[in-house]
């Protein structure tokens, strides 16, 4: 007990609370000017509209795999169910280097794509495409005990009181499957705040462009501008802590409306 | 007759069935956007790693990885594991034995904190060990009179992998031990045995699973980990360079065949890993089965044996 409170205030709560005491020593006018910058405003556009966008598409393709993975029965089922947790065991360093070429010129993708106009590494684009790969084991491993837990009997109720497939779906099925997927999507959106990673290899990290708001925290301090890269680690350190809030009400929501 | 009444019967059941599973074209198409989806997704940045890492021939491949930085970027991969994740487990069987075991207020807090390194960005846990340890930092000026180099050294790594691993093993065991409650260390500890015994002998056997799963998971992460190394590290080639570093590293220099071999052992941890996860996951699955099955097979063994055969 003893061990467990002085080992977790060492490791995590002195250096949170090293940060936060340092910034507070800033003023709240030195503080904003170096959270909101315009070069910091342009970052957490990019950072929170790709992570709401890479959240979006899982929402959809992950529920989708979910659905595909723990409804049907196909060759290769058990193969792409192992598969799912790829992107959460390879480390980011390498997702990067591995999306950026498939998405470049030369690539496996990109060569079909960028006749296309579709730009997929060194673009805002890009920091979707990783960041979507990143948040799938997310999505797909809060809806998938969900979905396999579900009795059929209530689906069978509502074909047998003459329902159609696609009512009873869209009646009886997504509504049970809505609480996993706002978890799932706020899970995988709180990930992708921080990530960094992945982004690196893929964005090209140009100033109000491609940067995210993690990238210029590193440039802040490779700068020696401490203070710069302090002021916008605690707005995104606030965010994702309310972000963790979010979740944990969601899920004593989701929980007693199970009950 | 009879034949009539159960045709009856049968039919609109059968129909029913069939009511709640989808047309098979909507299942076909279902599936095949799935797997095109996965094969984006999943397959094919898989494939790209070890496709580009061979392109440029096994004899590169080779000497790409027998580079002496790649070398000594292994080494350190492996110390900062080693350290790491004995550490992490320890406290993670404590964690866990505290939050199960025991009644106190505040518990529902500890448990939100030991999460908290999951929603912390890697590159602000990075931050963090600098701001603490670094030369401006609060110890900095402490640390610089005793001659002790933390940040942009292999401690300030070690220590950025500590907290950005911290939950792993943690979050895998408390669930586990809260639902295997106290009855039986109670028992065994009324028997006689020391608690380090039952320790041993109960405790540790009945979660020794969901342990296993944990390291494994923080392994990969430790090995893995890249924002907050790379905040930390001087980014030395051969000195504090690991793994991940190294692959940005050359991946700067335009080596991108180098880049992708080194990748490569990286992606064939990640490969090991889902491979033990996915085994494990199996096992569990097959002792559950086990557990409700055993009463049931020996009462049927007894009954049924004659009838089967």
């Amino acid at each position: 007990m003893g061990f467990t409170l002085f080992y977790l205030s060492l490791i995590v709560l002195l250096p949170i609370g090293a940060l936060l005491w340092r910034v507070s020593e800033l003023s709240w006018s030195d503080f904003w000017k170096e959270a909101l910058s315009d070069r910091a405003l342009a970052a957490y556009r990019l950072t929170f509209g790709a992570s709401l966008s890479a959240a979006m598409i899982n929402a959809v393709f992950g529920a989708l795999l979910a659905w595909v993975l723990t409804r049907y029965e196909f060759p290769g089922r058990r193969l792409v169910d192992a598969l799912v947790d790829f992107p959460f065991a390879l480390p980011t360093a390498v997702a990067g280097l591995t999306l950026a070429n498939l998405f470049a010129e030369n690539g496996w993708l990109g060569r079909h794509l960028v006749p296309l106009g579709i730009q997929g590494a060194y673009t805002p684009l890009g920091v979707i495409i990783a960041l979507t790969f990143v948040g799938l084991p997310f999505m797909v491993r809060t809806l998938q005990p969900v979905l396999s837990s579900m009795e059929r009997d209530v689906e069978e109720a509502a074909a047998s009181l003459g329902a159609g497939r696609w009512r009873t779906f869209t009646r009886v099925i997504a509504p049970m499957m809505l609480p996993p997927m706002i978890t799932g999507f706020a899970l995988a959106f709180a990930r992708a705040i921080g990530e960094y990673g992945s982004i690196v290899f893929i964005s090209g990290n140009l100033p109000y462009r491609t940067e995210i708001a993690p990238y210029l925290i590193v440039t802040r301090l490779e700068e020696y501008n401490y203070l710069g890269a302090m002021a916008m680690a605690v707005v995104l350190l606030g965010v994702s802590f309310v972000l963790l809030a979010l979740v944990n009400t969601i899920e004593r929501w989701a929980g007693r409306f199970q009950e | 007759m009879a034949g009539y009444v159960k045709s009856q019967i049968q039919t609109p059941r059968r129909s029913l069935r069939r009511s709640t599973d989808e047309p098979a074209w909507v299942r076909w198409a279902l599936t095949a956007l799935a797997m095109a989806f996965a094969g984006v997704f999943l397959f094919l940045p898989l494939a790209n790693v070890f496709a580009q890492a061979l392109s440029l021939g096994w004899q590169y491949y080779q000497e790409s990885i027998a580079h002496p930085h790649t070398l000594a970027a292994i080494r350190l991969t492996l110390l900062i594991a080693a350290i790491c994740v004995p550490l992490n487990c320890l406290f993670g069987l404590a964690a866990a034995w505290a939050i199960a075991k025991f009644e106190f207020r505040g518990k529902s807090l500890l448990t939100a904190l030991i999460d908290l390194p999951f929603s912390v960005s890697p590159v602000v846990s990075g931050l963090m060990i600098v701001v603490l340890f670094g030369a401006q930092g609060f110890l900095g000026e402490w640390l610089r009179e005793r001659g002790i180099q933390i940040v942009f050294s292999i401690p300030g790594m070690v220590l950025a992998t500590v907290f950005v691993t911290f939950p792993f093993v943690a979050r895998e065991l408390i669930p586990l031990m809260q639902a295997a409650g106290s009855d039986q260390e109670q028992a065994a500890l009324t028997l006689g045995a020391s608690g380090w015994r039952t320790f041993w002998h109960v405790t540790l056997p009945s979660v020794k699973w969901g342990l296993l799963y944990g390291i494994i998971l923080c392994n990969a992460r430790a090995m893995g980990e890249f924002g907050a190394v790379s905040v930390v590290s001087s980014h030395i080639a051969g000195l504090t360079d690991t793994l991940p570093l190294r692959v940005e590293k050359l991946y700067n220099e335009y080596n991108a065949a180098g880049a992708f071999a080194v990748a490569s052992l990286l992606a064939l941890l990640a490969l090991a890993t889902l491979v033990i996860k996915t085994w494990l996951e199996w096992r569990v699955a097959r002792e559950e089965q086990l557990a409700q099955q055993g009463p049931m097979l020996s009462a049927g063994d007894i009954a049924g044996n004659s009838v089967e055969k």
